[in-house]
């Protein structure tokens, strides 16, 4: 079953300016590679050479960062909302 | 409420009125002391209201001159600040609003020689800068020297804010544990912001302040609210402490201030 998943700004130029898309998979690192194949390059965005998430891009199931359930591979299902996130910086001049 | 004046009353009447402020609570608005890093998109509307609602003493640390491109957003400043230091305009402007204000200006730019000065008498701090290097530098100084802080960040149509109670809840570094290396984040000049994105989210950081003074309601602590301008939608994801933060986690990694490489600024 294809999942949704949020699609931040920064990324969005990569699929296509869509803001939410729909990959399958059983856990976030499924997901991943499933995106890649759909939306070519969004995996280096969004993982390091190791293939780690990066260290200020966090992805959360429903409301939980994966960093705290069980990384890469935190188990997602059917009607789970996944959201990818980074840090932003603007705000002064 | 002897101590305050007729005018004074009569000014803050509307939020005096509600239960959860009272003469009290003005009271600890006037002898609040709250520092604005950046005087911005966000520090634009947060240091206003603050001003508005009586906030006795507001800090406002920038080292900028007003450009005719920040008035799309920059409500603190005018078409005729154009070329004028951004503090010495937004003392003109929140001295107007309210003269019962102090406004005390930092015309520098944070650094990690000068932070842990700059903050220290200072009860909250509002995280209002523009690029990665010095918000990454405010959490660990407030991490370091426990100093509450809130902190916002926006991106063409997105927002994010976090409040930070250093020894209670999660810092940023929890949240995002290093800023991204140079190359990696979309170039920043051609990102833009919508001004009232940046009015929302200062305006959230000023809420927050507000409540943090006030000792009402719940700060987003432990939690990032976020902002999509487009869905109209905000919603809030868990931030844990991480018992693994580089900055305030069991074994700190980070005991002393660093000053990133300016790679980044919405200029």
């Amino acid at each position: 079953m294809p999942i949704k998943v949020k699609i931040p700004t920064p990324l969005q130029k990569l699929t296509k300016n869509q803001a939410e898309v729909e990959s399958e998979g059983k856990t976030v690192q499924e997901l991943i590679d499933d995106l890649e194949k759909n939306y070519p390059g969004i995996k280096e965005r969004i993982c390091d050479e190791k293939g780690k998430v990066r260290r200020f891009i966090n992805i959360y199931v429903n409301e939980e960062d994966v960093r705290f359930l069980k990384g890469d591979d935190t188990p997602v299902k059917d009607g789970d909302e996944i959201s990818i996130i980074p840090a932003i910086a603007g705000g002064a001049s | 409420m002897s101590d305050f004046t007729d005018e004074q009353v009569k000014r803050y009447s509307r939020q005096i009125i509600l239960p959860q402020v009272g003469g009290k609570g003005q009271r600890k608005l006037f002898e609040a002391k709250v520092l604005i890093i950046g005087a911005g998109g966000l520090g634009s509307p947060a240091s206003l209201y603050l001003a508005a609602a009586g906030v006795g003493h507001l800090g406002i640390v920038d080292s900028d001159e007003v450009e005719v491109s920040n008035l799309q957003r920059q409500i603190l400043h005018s078409t005729r600040d154009v070329g004028r230091p951004k503090t010495s305009s937004a003392k003109d402007r929140l001295t107007n609003l309210n003269p019962d204000v102090e406004v005390i200006v930092h015309e520098v730019r944070v650094t990690s020689e000068n932070i842990l000065n700059i903050i220290k008498d200072y009860d909250i701090v509002i995280d209002g800068s523009d690029n990665f290097p010095t918000r990454y530098l405010v959490n660990d100084a407030c991490v370091i020297s426990r100093k509450p802080l809130s902190h916002g960040g926006i991106f063409r149509f997105d927002g994010q804010a976090i409040t930070i109670i250093p020894g209670k809840g999660p810092c940023y570094r929890c949240l995002f544990p290093e800023p991204p290396p140079r190359g990696l984040v979309p170039s920043c000049q051609e990102a833009g912001i919508l001004g009232a994105v940046a009015g929302v989210i200062g305006l959230i950081q000023a809420n927050e302040v507000l409540k943090f003074i006030l000792d009402i309601g719940e700060l987003l602590v432990g939690k990032l609210l976020i902002f999509n301008a487009l869905e109209s939608s905000f919603r809030q994801v868990a931030v844990p402490k991480d018992k693994n933060c580089p900055v305030c986690g069991d074994n700190p990694t980070i005991t002393e201030l660093i000053d990133y490489e300016e790679f980044c600024s919405l200029r």
